[in-house]
């Protein structure tokens, strides 16, 4: 206390709420009257979002196609099994029908099982800072790339790390036969398919200064399972090249489970027949089948989906909304039933 | 010249005035007063308020001067150190001579110097040699039961954590054997790691890295500070602070508060804890009529002012008129019964200036009555060898003191006889009623009806009563008896015999009740604890009588108890006690009405009935034997009421021991003096009075106050909610790591047990720091379930802490068990939702980041709202830092995700972009919304179905507002007469051989010399032969009987 006082109360505490312990407080209770009318409001909000999920997701598409051994891909799986084989081309061509059009927007994914982004290891193994455009990582990337940090010869190998080295380099062509015979290329759209910030913040290319993108690279590896350097992943397209070459960022976003898709490209629905979405009839995917997944026992896939406001053809967010419903309700009567006795 | 303690080594001689502490253990040498006598009140040492007379060995006595104090140059001879209080040999060397030394010649460290002016002493022992100092304990460290069971957690919690990260090796050991190994061509092994095994080892010790977070280490820490506060609250207490000594309450631990709320058992010593030291004339009854206060629905009378008296003793107060008025009238009896006090008595007199009279009274009681006889005009001025002279009603009057019929223990009563100014000789006698009302002349029996009612009224409040009677006596009668009295000089069957015939045919005056004054609010407070399921123990080093009559007077005894038991032996009477607790055993045995052949532990739980234990430190000795000491423990606790008095300091410790090692409750030990140390530093908390004289007590405390009525506010209501805030403090606390942290494990099942991490680095170095902290210490520190005023009118709220039920393994498990529920439902709610969901515009929500911020997210939203139903109490800070918490969290993750700190550091900060373009997803909070519901609504309908099936009393009380409070007491009637209390014998010897006169005369002092060692051994042999009160021991003799008869059975 600062200022001394006297007296026989000198020393007595203050008379504050604080120090008393008497400061005002609310002090809940759970008695029936409140905990009653919230189980039953929890119950009803759950029930009506469930179905409301429910309905919306009814509406949603997907067709999910494993093309890893199938029909003409057999063979390209097998000479994938062969490390030696990995500069040759294999391209094989995947059939399907769509028996109801995909209306609105048309999302194509690939998908993978069994390959672990997740893994610690695997997840370290990445630069950010080289991604990012800083030349001094360019040339000395992170230890955490290793082994994948320079090539044999001590280039440094950009992008460095296991991730960008085991980027899924399989490509699609996506083509609408149509009702007849004619083929028409289903036109994709292989740009804003990755995050904003990963775009624009997370992955940027090293400072040109008047440069090439390939002068700029010059001194560095690509990573040893790409056929391309990076500065040529995307040539024609300069903002679609180097470190912010959509497919890259979009590899370079590790999924949290093994099981994952990841986005391809989206239905441009500029013109016939596609301005509504998909319509149906035979398509057939085109696939130049680089990525082998036969060591890991993984799997691939196509995925083609439609889209609703909470994304994708998920139904466990209904049921499980519809489930909790149900479960709160029951506790609900069974509290109101002992709170009655 | 002033030294300080620190400074007296052996060998020292020291000077000590009058009302000091002594230092050290002395010889004394010399005192001011003649004859080297010296008074000494060892209320610090042993409890007893009487003040007891200490004497130097003749041969140094005459040593009064400083100087030739210096040269004296004797030499000691003496036992080791020890602790004995009431034992001392040693041997004297000077000048040739041997002179022996007894305890009667040493003055003890903690005695306090009285009625002496001044007096030198040879140091003995110092420091930690002392009698006092050997008799504290050693000082031990203090350790709550909660924490002991939290560092058995904590181990627990260890191992648990080795066994997930034995789980989670294993599982990467075959994970790298299955699919590791072919997975090598996308992420080759490290080169050091040349196989699963060598990886499996160090999956395990990254495992025990990212799920340290079990191991609560921030645990301990925030434990310290919630005390911290709590410590805080009971130093800032109003309602513990006494106005009266501007003391308040102290908490000078801050470690033990939460065992505060646990506490079963109470120890507390007597004098100065229980009472006030203080004895006051409170009533009297005079020829049938009582006088003094009587409760009176209309409030407190007003305090009689004695007029007319210059010499009255302000600070004496008596609440009854009409007994002023019958003096000023002239009531005979009333005249009588105040000079019988103002005569008969030992006290010694100084008048320092005329009016200003100081008495030096060996008992407080003496003091009281002749202070009492005082003010209301019958002063006792002075005495001399043969005279005493009294100034009555204003009229000075010069009584000839024929004869000091002195007190004794077994004669519970003594008598002058004075020949007044006329010429007549009278006997006056004050003593125990039940010695007194037979010796009375059997007319008026009316009288002596009335006179013992009143008496047994008093009694019943717990006063000290004494009966006053007087006998005139012829001349021929005096002559014949004082030749009979020279006759039997000193031996004491004889004197006993002559004083016996005496006094004989005596008339009643009156009765006299004087007030142990109790501290304020003891018998309440005493009453109030117990109903909270608390057992008080008296022990204290006072005699048996003054203990057992406080026990009544606090109300720990009452006269309904089924059987009061005494057990008094003496030395080396080892089979006494084990008739006493036999008798015990049997009482309750019979009073449970059931003759089974069970155990006598399992006989003592079916027992009903109060009964109450009366134990002695003789007694206690051979209670606390290794052999005895179960069957002790368990009789001591199945009485309602135990009392243990004429311990030692410490047996005071070695009863609180006995009672820590066998009924594995908490104890709390409450004294004010030095002889409470040992017993306060081995109790489980140690209360200190502090504001009364000496702080040794308070300095080996846990917490002092000034007041003995303070503990109920200690217990009932800091204690109670310390305990409520530590144990729901620590479930949370446990719940909520445990949620955190194992989502991990949940999640290495999905990453091959790679040991990756759910949330962000930076997530989960700030969740225990500073997302979950706050919420959980406002709650550890301001929680209330029920307001203050309701814990004391309640106290049954007390209960749970004893029976250790708001936090025990049980509750423990639970807490963990919801904890690990929550780390499901937080990982798999979001696994099974994100991993089929997408972005509005396509992009999947599968990636790690995403799953990481609505993890996390949803983990600090339901802990909050977790400790949001913890929290009874809603203060502005619980407000302030539950939001402030969930405000903070948001602030802190978009920083962390933001584009400038990825800029500077894009290693690591490389979830840039995460918190929004995660948390802008509608899907993303259904999520959490979905989590919360599943996590929560479980908790929610099992906390109210025990609400409502199983209340416990502290909720009913929290819905219950109307008010009842029950008001207890019983009143009953047992004489319990009070002159033996707190006297001693031998003063009238004293008074009587005139050495303790201040007489200047040489020639007197030098008589004095050759008888004074006698004397000192009379009194010596008396203490020895102390018997038990007589109808105790016939109580015993039946009971013997009894269990003798069901022996035979």
């Amino acid at each position: 206390m600062a200022k001394a006082k006297s007296g026989p109360l000198a020393r007595r505490p203050d008379n504050s709420a604080f120090k008393q312990q008497r400061l005002p407080a609310w002090s809940p209770m759970l008695t029936a009257n409140t905990v009653l009318p919230f189980f039953y409001f929890m119950a009803v909000i759950c029930l009506l979002l469930g179905i409301w999920l429910l309905l919306t997701v009814q509406s949603v598409q997907e067709i999910r196609m494993d093309y890893t051994d199938s029909g003409a891909c057999a063979h390209c799986h097998d000479l994938r099994k062969n490390v030696s084989n990995a500069a040759l081309i294999c391209t094989c061509k995947l059939y399907f029908h769509v028996d109801r059009p995909l209306k609105g927007d048309v999302f194509f994914y690939y998908g993978l099982q069994n390959f672990h982004q997740n893994l610690r290891r695997y997840m370290d193994s990445r630069d950010d800072a080289q991604m990012v455009g800083r030349k001094t990582n360019l040339k000395k990337p992170s230890s955490y790339c290793k082994p994948f940090a320079t090539n044999d010869k001590g280039l440094p190998i950009a992008p460095c790390g296991a991730v960008a080295n085991s980027i899924f380099n399989d490509s699609f062509k996506f083509q609408y036969l149509g009702s007849g015979s004619s083929d028409e290329p289903v036109p994709l759209w292989r740009k804003g398919i990755s995050w904003y910030t990963d775009k624009n913040i997370k992955y940027r290319n090293p400072q040109m200064d008047n440069l090439s993108l390939a002068e700029v690279f010059h001194g560095t590896a690509p990573p040893p399972y790409w056929h391309r350097p990076v500065y040529e992943l995307q040539t024609h397209d300069a903002i679609n090249n180097g470190f912010i070459n959509e497919d890259l960022i979009v590899w370079m976003r590790e999924a949290a489970f093994p099981n994952f898709k990841k986005l391809y490209g989206i239905l441009q629905r500029t013109n016939k027949p596609f301005e509504s979405g998909l319509p149906k009839g035979n398509y057939s995917v085109e696939i130049t089948y680089n990525f082998p997944v036969q060591y890991f026992r993984g799997r691939k896939q196509v995925v083609l989906t439609t889209l609703n406001w909470f994304g994708g053809p998920n139904k466990f967010l209904p049921i499980a909304y519809l489930i909790t419903s149900c479960l709160v309700l029951l506790a609900a009567i069974g509290l109101t039933v002992v709170c009655k006795e | 010249m002033n030294e300080k303690w620190m400074n007296v080594r052996v060998g020292d001689i020291i000077k000590l005035e009058n009302n000091q502490f002594v230092a050290a253990d002395l010889l004394l040498l010399s005192s001011s007063e003649p004859h080297g006598l010296c008074y000494i009140e060892t209320a610090e040492l042993d409890g007893s308020t009487n003040m007891k007379v200490r004497q130097s060995v003749s041969v140094t006595s005459e040593l009064g001067d400083p100087n030739n104090l210096a040269q004296f140059n004797g030499e000691v001879v003496c036992e080791p150190p020890n602790n004995k209080l009431d034992r001392f040999r040693g041997m004297l060397y000077w000048r040739e001579k041997k002179y022996t030394l007894t305890n009667q010649n040493m003055l003890l460290r903690g005695c306090v110097l009285r009625n002496t002016e001044a007096c030198y002493g040879l140091v003995i022992f110092a420091g930690p040699d002392t009698k006092l100092m050997q008799n504290s304990g050693r000082t031990k460290f203090k350790r709550t039961s909660i924490d002991r069971l939290m560092n058995t957690l904590v181990l627990w919690i260890f191992a648990f954590l080795v066994c997930m990260g034995i789980v989670l090796a294993v599982g990467n050991a075959v994970w790298e054997r299955e699919v590791g190994t072919l997975f090598q061509h996308y992420l080759p092994w490290d080169p050091s790691v040349n196989g699963f095994l060598f990886s499996a080892v160090r999956t395990f010790w990254s495992y025990v890295i990212i799920l340290n977070t079990v191991v609560p280490i921030s645990l301990y820490v925030s434990v310290e500070v919630i005390r911290l506060g709590h410590s805080y609250f009971i130093n800032w207490d109003q309602l513990m602070f006494c106005s009266k000594c501007n003391t308040a309450a102290e908490a000078r631990t801050t470690t033990l508060s939460e065992e505060l709320g646990q506490v079963e058992y109470i120890f507390s010593d007597k004098t100065g804890t229980l009472t006030q030291n203080i004895m006051s004339f409170k009533k009297c009854s005079i020829n049938g009529h009582s006088y003094g206060e009587v409760a009176d629905p209309l409030g407190p009378q007003p305090k009689v002012s004695i007029p007319n008296l210059k010499i009255s003793n302000p600070d004496f107060c008596f609440y009854d008129d009409t007994l002023l008025e019958s003096v000023k009238v002239g009531d005979s009896h009333t005249q009588e019964f105040f000079r019988l006090l103002s005569l008969c008595h030992t006290i010694m007199s100084e008048e320092k200036s005329e009016g200003e009279l100081v008495y030096k009274a060996q008992s407080p009681d003496e003091s009281a009555l002749v202070t009492a006889a005082r003010n209301f005009g019958f002063v006792f001025r002075s005495r001399t060898l043969g005279t005493i002279t009294t100034t009555e009603m204003g009229r000075t009057v010069t009584y000839t003191l024929l004869a000091i019929l002195d007190f004794n223990n077994a004669r519970k009563r003594m008598s002058v006889i004075v020949r007044n100014p006329e010429g007549r000789i009278r006997l006056y006698c004050k003593g125990a009623d039940t010695v007194l009302l037979q010796r009375l002349r059997p007319c008026k029996q009316d009288l002596i009806n009335i006179t013992s009612d009143h008496l047994n009224e008093y009694a019943a409040d717990g006063l000290r009563t004494l009966a006053l009677a007087y006998r005139d006596l012829t001349e021929e009668q005096w002559e014949m008896w004082s030749e009979s009295h020279q006759c039997a000089d000193k031996e004491e069957d004889l004197l006993s015999a002559a004083y016996e015939q005496i006094e004989q045919d005596m008339t009643l005056l009156g009765g006299t009740a004087i007030e142990d004054k109790l501290q304020e609010g003891v018998p309440e407070t005493i009453a109030l604890l117990s109903l909270a399921n608390i057992k008080t123990w008296i022990v204290t080093g006072d005699k048996q009588e003054t203990a057992v009559n406080i026990g009544y007077s606090c109300k720990m005894l009452t006269d309904d108890m089924t059987q009061v038991f005494i057990i008094s032996g003496h030395n080396g009477e080892r089979e006494e006690v084990v008739e006493g607790c036999g008798e015990v055993c049997f009482m309750k045995f019979k009073g449970a009405g059931k003759q089974s052949q069970c155990p006598p532990s399992n006989r003592m739980d079916n027992i009903s009935g109060d009964f109450a234990l009366i134990i002695n430190g003789h007694s206690l000795a051979h209670a606390l034997e290794a052999d005895m000491e179960e069957e002790f423990i368990t009789t001591a606790c199945a009485c309602k009421a135990v009392i243990c008095c004429r311990v030692t300091p410490l047996q005071k410790a070695q009863v609180v021991e006995l009672v820590k090692k066998y009924k594995r409750a908490v104890t709390l030990a409450i004294g004010d003096g030095a002889n409470d140390v040992s017993m306060i530093k081995s109790a489980h908390i140690g209360v200190g009075i502090s504001g009364q004289e000496g702080i040794q007590a308070v300095l080996a405390s846990d917490y002092s106050f000034s007041q003995f009525r303070f503990l109920q506010r200690l217990l009932l209501v800091h204690g109670r909610w310390s305990y409520l805030r530590m144990c729901r403090f620590l479930c949370y606390f446990f719940y909520k790591n445990f949620a955190f942290t194992m989502v991990h494990f949940w999640f290495g099942f999905f990453c091959g047990f790679s040991a990756q991490t759910v949330y962000d680095q930076f997530f989960i170095t700030l969740y225990n720091i500073v997302y979950t902290s706050l919420p959980v210490l406002a709650m550890g520190i301001f929680d209330q379930d029920v307001p203050d005023q309701r814990s004391l009118e309640y106290p049954k709220l007390y209960e749970p802490g004893q029976f250790n039920l708001l936090f025990n393994k049980k509750e423990f498990f639970i807490c963990i068990a919801q904890g690990i529920y929550t780390s499901v439902v937080l990982f798999f709610v979001p696994y099974a939702i994100l991993a089929n969901a997408s972005q509005s515009n396509g992009e999947p929500l599968t990636d790690y980041q995403t799953f990481a911020v609505t993890t996390a997210t949803a983990l600090v939203i339901v802990v909050s709202v977790q400790i949001s139903l913890d929290t009874g109490f809603w203060t502005i800070f619980n407000h302030v830092f539950v939001w402030g918490s969930l405000g903070c969290y948001f602030t802190i993750m978009f920083a962390v995700h933001s584009q400038t700190l990825f800029s500077s550091f894009p290693n690591h900060f490389h979830f840039v972009g995460s918190a929004q373009s995660t948390l802008l997803q509608p899907v993303v909070w259904l999520t959490i919304a979905l989590a919360t519901v599943i996590c929560i609504v479980p908790v929610l309908a099992f906390r109210f179905l025990k609400l409502d099936l199983k209340p416990q009393l502290s909720d009913t009380v929290r819905k219950t507002r109307t008010l009842t409070s029950g008001r207890l007491g019983a009143r009953g009637g047992s004489r319990r007469s009070g002159y033996a209390f707190a006297h001693q014998e031998g003063f009238g010897e004293l008074i009587t051989s005139g050495k303790n006169m201040r007489l200047s005369s040489l020639a007197l002092a030098s008589f004095a010399s050759r008888h004074s060692s006698s004397w000192i051994d009379t009194l010596r042999r008396k203490k020895h032969a102390h018997t038990p009160p007589s109808r105790w021991r016939a109580v015993r003799l039946v009971h013997l009987l009894l269990l003798t008869l069901s022996c035979c059975n």
